[in-house]
């Protein structure tokens, strides 16, 4: 068993707790941060990408609102490379009323939000595909955020300050007497290793899980009520300002730019388990649905990946519990020194990703009075590492980059133009990662062909360099594809089918992938391995024969996904 | 960028793309690609870069790409690669076009500077230390085909032209662009002399440049204009066919200008749908058994290379059916892709190079098959074959001239 000694235990490592560990760290306490699976792998990574003016909730919480608008800033700010300055628009479709634009106007001027209302003609001047029939445009200041991007700078950055952040560790127990917290147990997936770390103060920022982190102090569950959503990424920007429909929230009311992708949300149904999140068909029509209101012809468009997040919202008694929507966002902070008589234990819960910072603010601030100090909170004021001040970052970015070094470093993945120099340099960084976390780092097979030519390359790179072997890197890349397949059975139609179809030939009819060694047990991952649907194929070749494209008849086909039965009861993976 | 909510950032908002598989099938067929590593290819800057262009253009590289089209016609899921590529190198030059390009995309403006001096012009353009000049100031390559000026245009036949007897069929509309008005006179004269031998009364009305030279090097504003202009210029008979014998300016008229540039005009689509190539238009004939084949014995064996841009029309090889029936002749389809000229791109100093490799497996062809002689349908594409090979390289109709015994 590993022993460590800190201040601070931070459990999960979304943005929520890195933007902790990064505070802690600032003001001067060691911390370490556990999660049991990637760095934002959680609902981080599982949102639509927008980085919110606050004008989703001018209406109904002008508090969130203000919090949003202060908090786009900053964060555009201090991580600037994650961030795209898209702008956003709320626009009147015919189907709307145009009289929530005057609520809408109202509640911005309460909210102190930027907002100015625009001819409807020049907001289609810049957005030709929107619906012409809109009534009424407002431009806000809206942009997009890869919560990946937020969740690794804000850790380099806690890095710099003695922070440490542990992925792929699963807490098992935390440990306390005489009423004060003294240590959590925890297990490295990676390695099988037992750790344990003592410390005085816990933070729980599990999110959608935090009621799982307080049974494990054998405390009654925080009251988290999961929110789950879906999200639809279509091949490509169908438009470049973030495109909201001006009517109070509701399944569908926005399209997010991000990177190559749009990326249409989103639902919310109440689940009792954040593990557990599907994609249901008739959810993903209605996102279809709602796209033509705002863009007449978003059916023909192609999909390419579909996934569930869950927010990680605290009970609200002022509204029913079911009604997740209308529960405030803003945050809430649960000190367990007062509801448990427990010290050295704080849960957050509820918030935005885009006001991550201010969360972590209030939390290490809560933290800070029950030890009784008060170090100034100045996460707002420092640029992350690897970010260059005041330039965001633009879609162009990486072909830009491609064009400069395409003659030296090859293309593995061509949707995401992530060239073999990228992968190998990651590879030899992190030899341990499965090709989702490269994925997350890289974008590898998140483009439309999702995996289809880029994995085996992956896989072959990976052992050409010798960095894993053979099985191990058959293994995982059978892994990846299962991965990929669950965020594409759900959108499978049309181009994307055509591309699936395509894909399987070659994976299995060249490549025979039924057939290439790989390792018995594969470490599976605590998080990616997800049931597809209640009622979904694990592989295309369990479609039934009409819904497949035709297939060569010679070639020998395997099932190489895992039976349903085998993968863990856990959320989907995202785009 | 883009003015907002032009037809280019619509095309750049790209409809097609999203039929893309990947399948790598235009990267196989791309010529240039074969020849040189500087180009990234069809797929990687149309349908995969486009996801990464929201109306600003970074990848210059894709200026590599000579719009031979090739791409667009061999997909097999609809992806208009080329018009993608067009498209984004229009947004790419937009505002900082080269002088050369504005020049060499104005086919008849040095048409005409050049008939008053042609004499001059032809020994500038053969004089070495001349092109070299060119290619040091305008970045012209010096070893560039270039055509040979003439002291008289086509129209300057046709104003003492009469026909030689009365018409016995209807009208048709002649179309020689601007090639044939200025450089390829003879390839005009021949084609309105069958025309007038089969009977067709031939009206060939005032007509400008259809604007592809100047949309293949990004000028879109000027290409549509001329286009306009044409689409106009050539409705004068709005039942008569339209026959032509430049067979790249009818692939602008019937598709391009539609396609690449979102020109919509009722015009346009009207004079688009009724303009034949004029193989096509007298393979139509044969096809209908009216078409005389009183043709005189011609013994002869020559490679025929079809234009991208006749390929890009997606109606085979008129020229190769139409020729089988002249009796003696045998014409061989040299199957190569690209001649490598690709209208003006094989001319520039920084793509010569490119051009000829592109052009060679057609050129080894034609040396094989008659060193001497070789039919293509487009005039530069027959200055490319010419001055690589040293054969003389005519335009079909030379052919049917001759058979039907015309000179």
């Amino acid at each position: 068993m590993k022993k460590l000694v800190t201040d601070v235990v931070v459990i999960g490592g979304g943005t929520t707790g890195i933007g902790v560990l990064r505070d802690c760290a600032m003001r001067g306490h060691r911390t370490i941060l556990l999660d049991r699976a990637d760095l934002a792998q959680g609902t981080s990574g599982r949102f639509h990408g927008l980085l919110n003016s606050g004008g989703r909730y001018v209406v109904s919480d002008p508090e969130s609102a203000r919090e949003c608008a202060s908090e786009n800033a900053i964060v555009s700010r201090i991580q600037p490379n994650a961030v795209e300055r898209t702008g956003g628009l709320f626009v009147v479709t015919p189907a709307d009323d145009p009289a929530f634009g005057d609520k809408f106007l109202a509640g911005a001027a309460l909210a102190d939000m930027p907002v100015q209302e625009i001819d409807p003609a020049q907001a289609l001047a810049r957005e030709p595909r929107l619906n012409h029939g809109i009534k009424r445009a407002f431009l806000v200041e809206d942009g997009t955020v890869d919560g990946w991007q937020i969740a690794w700078s804000a850790t380099a950055s806690a890095k710099q300050y003695g922070g440490q952040a542990l992925p792929y560790h699963k807490v098992t127990q935390v440990h306390h007497s005489n009423g004060q917290v003294t240590g959590v147990a925890a297990t490295d997936l990676k390695t099988g290793e037992e750790v344990m770390i003592d410390c005085s103060f816990v933070l729980n920022c599990a999110g959608p899980w935090a009621g799982q982190i307080t049974r494990m102090a054998g405390l009654p569950p925080v009251a988290v009520v999961p929110g789950r959503g879906i999200m639809i990424a279509m091949n490509h920007r169908l438009v470049n300002t973030v495109i909201n429909r001006c009517i109070p929230p509701s399944d569908g009311d926005i399209i997010v730019p991000a990177h190559t992708v749009c990326i249409i949300g989103t639902t919310d149904h109440k689940v009792d388990d954040p593990d557990h999140l599907v994609v249901p068909r008739e959810e993903v029509q209605q996102m279809f649905d709602s796209g033509e209101e705002l863009i007449p012809g978003f059916r023909q468009a192609r999909a390419l990946h579909a996934w569930a997040g869950a927010r990680p919202l605290i009970k609200d008694d002022r509204v029913a519990a079911t009604d997740t929507r209308h529960m405030s966002r803003g945050m809430a902070v649960i000190d367990h020194s007062q509801r448990d008589d427990l010290k050295g234990l704080i849960t957050i819960g509820g918030g935005k990703l885009t006001t991550y910072r201010l969360m972590a603010e209030h939390i290490v601030d809560a933290m800070e009075e029950q030890l009784g100090q008060s170090h100034p909170c100045r996460t707002g004021d420092e640029v992350c590492p690897g970010n260059e001040p005041g330039h965001n970052y633009l879609v162009t970015h990486r072909l830009k980059d491609r064009e400069a070094d395409r003659m030296t470093s090859p293309i593995i993945c061509e949707c995401e133009l992530m060239n073999r120099s990228m992968l190998v340099d990651l590879l030899k960084q992190n030899p341990l990662d499965n090709f989702d976390d490269l994925r997350r780092q890289l974008r590898v097979g998140m483009g439309p062909c999702q995996g289809g030519f880029c994995s085996s390359r992956v896989a072959g790179v990976a052992c050409e360099e010798g960095v894993i072997d053979a099985t191990r890197s058959t293994g995982l890349l059978k892994l990846f594809l299962e991965h990929r397949w669950i965020g594409l059975w759900p959108i499978l139609h049309d181009a994307q089918v055509r591309q699936a179809a395509l894909d399987e030939w070659i994976l299995h009819g060249t490549l025979d992938i039924g057939h290439v060694p790989s390792p018995t047990s594969v470490e599976r991952d605590p998080v990616d391995d997800a049931p597809i649907d209640e009622t979904g194929p694990t592989t295309m070749e369990e479609l039934p024969p009409g819904a497949r494209a035709p297939q060569p008849a010679t070639t020998t086909r395997r099932r190489t996904r895992a039976p349903r039965s085998q993968a863990a009861n856990t959320p989907k993976e995202t785009k | 960028m883009f003015e907002p909510a032009s037809y280019e950032s619509n095309l750049l908002a790209r409809a097609s793309l999203d039929q893309c598989v990947k399948c790598t099938i235009c990267e196989t067929q791309c010529p240039v690609l074969a020849v040189t590593p500087l180009f990234s290819g069809p797929k990687f800057v149309g349908p995969q870069a486009e996801r990464y262009r929201h109306g600003l253009v970074v990848d210059h590289s894709l200026d590599y790409c000579s719009s031979c089209g090739t791409c667009t016609l061999v997909c097999p899921q609809g992806v208009k690669i080329a018009e993608l590529n067009s498209v984004a190198r229009a947004a790419m030059k937009k505002g900082h076009t080269p002088l050369r390009d504005q020049i060499i995309s104005r086919t008849s403006f040095m048409g005409k500077a050049m008939k008053p001096v042609a004499p001059l012009a032809n020994a500038v353009l053969h004089n070495s230390a001349a092109r070299w000049a060119m290619e040091k100031t305008l970045g012209i390559h010096r070893k560039a085909a270039m055509p040979t000026a003439h002291s008289h245009s086509f129209s300057d036949w046709w104003k003492k032209h009469t026909p030689p007897s009365a018409p016995t069929r209807g009208k048709v509309v002649y179309f020689h662009g601007c090639a044939g008005e200025f450089f390829e006179v003879e390839t005009s004269i021949m084609t309105v002399e069958v025309l007038e031998h089969l009977g067709f009364e031939v009206i060939t009305p005032t007509q400008g440049c259809c604007g592809l030279p100047m949309q293949s090097n990004g000028l879109f504003d000027a290409a549509r204009k001329h286009v306009r202009t044409l689409a106009d210029q050539l409705g004068v008979e709005p039942d008569a066919p339209i026959v032509a014998s430049a067979s790249s300016c009818v692939t602008m008229l019937k598709h391009e200008a539609h396609d690449i540039m979102g020109v919509d005009d009722e015009s346009l689509i009207k004079v688009g749908s009724r303009i034949r190539e004029v193989s096509e238009f007298l393979l139509d004939l044969a096809d209908h058994d009216d078409l005389p084949l009183d043709f005189s014995p011609i013994e002869m064996t020559a490679p025929y290379h079809a234009p991208c841009q006749l390929k890009g029309q997606g109606m085979g090889r008129p020229a190769v059916e139409l020729l089988k029936l002249i009796p003696g002749l045998t014409v061989v389809d040299a199957e190569a892709t690209c001649c490598g000229i690709a209208g003006t791109y094989g001319v520039k100093k920084e793509k010569y190079d490119i051009g000829q490799a592109v052009g060679r497996p057609l050129f080894d062809k034609v040396r094989e098959i008659n060193p001497d002689f070789a039919i293509c349908d487009t005039e530069t594409c027959r200055w490319q074959i010419a001055t690589a090979t040293g054969a003389t390289v005519v335009h079909p109709i030379w052919f049917l001239h001759k058979a039907y015994g015309l000179g």
